[in-house]
């Protein structure tokens, strides 16, 4: 009953100790710049508040509400989170959240946590952020506008942090990635609607109760639109394309049976493709996609840092 | 009700329960991270890590079937790695037919999932007796000793203190839904209107919970300010490590070294 109800938080014994340290050297540092920032913003201010405000995550995780069969929704909180407290505080909140899951609960290993705040606190609040703003651009500050973006944000946040845990499993050889990609984002694609539906309740009671919370946060917008939009777009191709084209594990395979040309194609096209592209990755098309999605977290990342960069340099 | 049962500590007389928070902590992230370093398949050294976790599980006297039970965490886990003993090319030791599809179990495969799932239960047995055995303020203090930033570690500490309050919140908030939604309790009986209702219920629930707690932090904020917080957490100074707490540090990462030049050698 207290433990996460998410299928995300990965155990130790399932990564491989380099994707492990990896990710907990990027957490760090993302870790690291969060404080300074919510430190600069808020100074004393920030121990109560983001103390208390993981709390009430944790404890939001217990809200439940019944689905169909024994089967109920229940709320994650990057989304809330970020839309409440802007992105820093926000990855601060989900760090102490996941982290006392992991220390206390053993829900998600000790080694594993850095891929666990990685997935949860940095991607889900990224992902929260970016859709959340960026539609608040196109529909306006309007309440449905707000209700849709939070929507949007909170589902996006689940399914792109799945989908980043089952690509983990796979680069580690632990689960093969066409069967984790398609198998982890199908539960959070449908976890992601129970999410979605308390988000949106949440920011409804808090819209007629407490507008001036919501417009807080909207107005401490990074600059850089462009930049966010394009991620924004990148990310949408991303939830797209990774599961459908897992969906088709022998996508190579499947067109040509569907062209018909299988039997003359039979011996070349084993020997394009003669050793594992990565472990479980048996085609070309599956590891181009997942290189793909790793080269644009890496081209992110580095954009990001270039940015941050700039602007400390310049204020 | 309340939910003081959340905490994980139990106290009980044990050379576990007395070691020093910090040794603790240090011997229990080297062991996680010995385990995952070891090889797939190198069995000798996994049987020598069950062998200490399981006697070290015996020591804390925390009872074998509680610790089995808590690990059943990572359990959904091994389902998602059970795949790969198809898809791991090797020596195949049996194959199915299922329509079109032929999936080969091969040896190589079943050592991987093996493997995975040993070392999972060794790690997860690992965590489950450091959260056990310790004390969360002493934890906060070892994190500080291994020079976790300090502002982290006040904000997990005010996280823990409070993680009660808002839990027993949260289950106000149920214990009101549920005496107005007029649950039976019966399986067979829906209790509440459409699904999108019953979302935007627990949302409201959820926002509700946010509000107090923003609220809450305030009230905190200023009990702390007129108590002279000033933004730094200050601490008592940390008691130097006797010379048995020293013995059991450097003891304990030695074995950790030699298992690990064992896995190597063999």
């Amino acid at each position: 009953m207290f433990y996460s109800p998410l299928p995300m938080h990965i155990p130790d014994g399932f990564l491989s100790v380099i994707v492990s340290i990896l990710l907990w050297i990027v957490s760090i540092g993302v870790i690291g710049y969060s404080l300074r920032r919510v430190n600069q913003d808020l100074n004393e201010r920030q121990v109560p508040l983001m103390g208390v405000l993981a709390a009430a995550i944790f404890a939001g995780q217990m809200l439940n509400f019944s689905v169909t069969g024994g089967t109920s929704g229940h709320l994650m909180g990057a989304a809330i989170a970020t839309i409440l407290l802007g992105p820093w505080a926000g990855v601060l909140v989900l760090t102490c959240v996941v982290s006392i899951q992991a220390l206390i609960f053993q829900d998600g290993g000790l080694l594993a946590l850095g891929a666990n705040i990685f997935n949860m606190g940095v991607v889900g609040v990224a992902v929260s952020y970016f859709t959340y703003t960026s539609m608040q651009k196109i529909l306006g500050k309007s309440q449905w506008g707000i209700f849709a973006s939070g929507f949007a944000a909170a589902w996006l946040s689940i399914f792109i942090a799945s989908l980043c845990a089952a690509l983990e499993l796979a680069i580690s050889g632990t689960s093969p990635a066409n069967i984790a990609i398609p198998a982890m984002g199908g539960i959070h694609a449908l976890i992601g609607i129970g999410e979605g539906l308390i988000t949106v309740g949440a920011l409804a009671f808090l819209y007629a109760s407490r507008k001036d919370l919501l417009d807080k946060t909207s107005t401490k917008t990074v600059k850089g639109n462009l930049v966010w939009g394009v991620g924004l777009v990148i990310a949408f191709a991303l939830a797209i394309i990774s599961p459908l084209a897992s969906s088709h594990p022998d996508g190579l395979e499947w067109v040509a049976e569907q062209k018909g040309f299988l039997d003359i194609a039979q011996g070349p096209l084993y020997n394009i493709i003669p050793d594992y592209v990565m472990p479980g990755i048996s085609n070309e098309a599956v590891a181009t996609i997942i290189a793909g999605i790793i080269g644009t977290l890496i081209v992110f990342g580095v954009a990001l840092g270039v940015a941050f960069s700039r602007r400390r340099s310049t204020t | 009700m309340h939910i003081h049962f959340l905490d994980p500590f139990k106290a009980i007389d044990s050379p576990i329960h007395e070691l020093d928070p910090r040794v603790k902590l240090v011997l229990s992230l080297a062991f996680i991270l010995t385990t995952a370093i070891i090889p797939h398949g190198a069995w000798p050294v996994y049987i020598f890590l069950l062998a200490i976790i399981f006697s070290i599980v015996i020591l804390s006297r925390l009872g074998f079937i509680f610790v089995l039970k808590r690990s059943a965490l990572a359990l959904p886990f091994v389902l998602a790695a059970f795949p790969v003993i198809f898809t791991i090319q090797g020596d195949p030791l049996a194959s199915f037919n299922i329509g079109n599809w032929q999936l080969i179990i091969s040896l190589q495969g079943v050592e991987r999932l093996l493997s995975i799932t040993l070392k999972s239960w060794i790690s997860i047995q690992t965590a489950i007796v450091l959260a056990s055995s310790t004390r969360f303020p002493d934890l906060l203090m070892a994190m500080r000793a291994i020079h976790i930033p300090r502002l982290l570690v006040a904000i997990f500490g005010l996280m823990w203190r409070y993680l009660f309050v808002m839990a027993d919140e949260a289950l106000r908030l149920l214990r009101a839904r549920l005496a107005r939604s007029g649950d039976t309790g019966l399986s067979d009986k829906k209790s509440g209107g459409s699904l999108a209702w019953r979302a935007h219920v627990t949302g409201g629930m959820a926002g509700s919970l946010f509000l107090r707690a923003l609220e809450r932090s305030d009230r905190i904020y200023n009990a702390m300010i007129s108590r002279g917080y000033d933004g730094d957490v200050r601490t008592l100074p940390q008691p130097p490590l006797g010379s048995s707490q020293w013995a059991a540090l450097i003891g304990g990462l030695g074995l950790l070294f030699i298992l690990l030049v064992l896995s190597i050698i063999l």
